[in-house]
């Protein structure tokens, strides 16, 4: 194994750990905003850890700056569609706490 | 090899366990969640199989485009009936026949499938050994533009009927009128900023698409679903409006892609074949028509979408 594989299998994994929390948490997390904080986290870091890692296996330079790109716009994506997200949680909250409470 | 297996029978697993759980769930929001994981799945699977072309399709259309379209008639069917559309009083029968119909339409693709010679290359020598007059280097884009053109005019005209059914629904006092809900985006918001962000770059990788489909995966439907897509994010962070129902160069926009194509196909036939094209000018005529017919159904998906028009236009 040279030094580019274990660069590879550490970053990849390291972004799979991220992707399991941020899982978990938007399962076990209480309500929207907290949900979003820990599907965020996945977005960003995982995803991002996962291209680094796997820019080790790029043929050429090319390769690098598509994961780059594909990493950018899941990341503006991601960040976009929380805002929306949140803001439209946020306008439902004294509904909820009507029901008893967020969920 | 053992991880690759592992890997696609997790695959296998998921495919199946998302489908059951789209059909079978009781809550109609999360069949819909599911249906759309499953189209992702779906796409993977056909990217396992080396069909990139099927995949992106599979991936832009079948999740990404359907699963609009079913979130929309969901909030739809919320604001008309109050309890998200979810019927528990729905009558056995209609179940059963739906269930009987899926099962006997399961069990002849199944047939079908075993029923194919074993080892055989199929249609595969064929394509290759003409692939060199077709005009272009990606098989697909061979088969699905020159050998066998018919099934994608016929593709592009059945997308254009569905709108004209989904218009077909329109009330009448309504006709003309803008389609599509009220945007509410407020205008120095993420969605306005973003609404200016992408569509250059999405403009761009659409154009790719379209010319890349001449020799590597890529394609008319591939790229007029990111040009849609395009399009309803603008739509959506208000910066632009849709056109009227009624404005004739919406219209022209809708038909131009199938009319390329079908005058293609009929000066072919003045020449020999209907939808033949000389060896010469293939590339040419293939991408002419690859054009207009994404221009056509971007417009045709992004309409498809915003569906009848609002009230008060």
């Amino acid at each position: 194994m040279n030094l580019a594989e274990a660069f590879t299998i550490l970053f990849v994994v390291a972004g799979i750990f991220f992707f399991v929390a941020g899982t978990v948490g938007l399962l076990r997390f209480p309500d929207t905003h907290t949900r979003l904080h820990a599907l965020t986290k996945a977005d960003n870091l995982g995803l991002g850890l996962i291209a680094f890692g796997l820019a080790f296996r790029m043929p050429d330079v090319w390769g690098v700056a598509k994961l780059g790109l594909v990493w950018l716009l899941a990341v503006l994506a991601a960040a976009t569609v929380a805002q929306l997200v949140a803001r439209a949680a946020l306008d439902r909250l004294p509904d909820l706490d009507e029901k008893g409470g967020a969920r | 090899m053992t991880a690759a297996f592992v890997f696609d029978a997790m695959l296998c697993l998921l495919l199946v366990g998302t489908a059951v759980s789209a059909v079978a769930g009781r809550d109609l929001f999360a069949s819909i969640a599911f249906f759309v994981t499953y189209g992702i799945l779906i796409g993977l699977a056909w990217l396992r199989l080396g069909a990139v072309d099927v995949a992106l399709a599979e991936a832009a259309i079948g999740a990404g485009l359907t699963g609009v379209l079913l979130i929309g008639a969901w909030s739809m069917l919320q604001r008309r009936c109050g309890d998200g559309g979810n019927d528990p009083a729905m009558p056995v029968l209609p179940k059963l026949a739906a269930a009987a119909v899926s099962v006997t339409v399961t069990g002849m693709l199944a047939l079908a499938v075993l029923a194919l010679p074993v080892g055989a290359p199929g249609l595969v020598p064929l394509v290759t050994e003409n692939l060199s007059e077709s005009g272009v280097g990606n098989p697909v884009t061979a088969v699905l533009l020159n050998f066998r053109a018919y099934d994608t005019l016929m593709e592009s005209i059945v997308l254009l009927i569905a709108l004209v059914a989904v218009w077909a629904l329109t009330p009448k006092e309504l006709w003309g009128g803008v389609p599509g809900l009220r945007q509410h985006a407020r205008p120095d918001g993420v969605l306005a900023t973003f609404g200016r962000l992408l569509p250059p770059l999405g403009l761009v990788v659409a154009v790719y698409v379209v010319w890349a489909g001449s020799e590597m995966p890529g394609g008319a439907f591939q790229a007029g679903t990111i040009l849609a897509a395009v399009w309803l994010l603008v739509v959506m962070a208000g910066i632009a409006e849709e056109p009227r129902m009624s404005s004739r160069l919406l219209r022209l926009a809708l038909v131009v892609g199938p009319a390329v194509f079908l005058g293609v196909g009929l000066v072919g036939a003045a020449f020999g074949s209907f939808l033949g094209l000389p060896v010469d000018f293939a590339k040419a005529l293939i991408l002419a028509i690859e054009f207009a017919l994404t221009f056509s159904i971007a417009v045709t998906l992004a309409l498809l979408v915003a569906g009848t028009p609002r009230e008060g236009t």
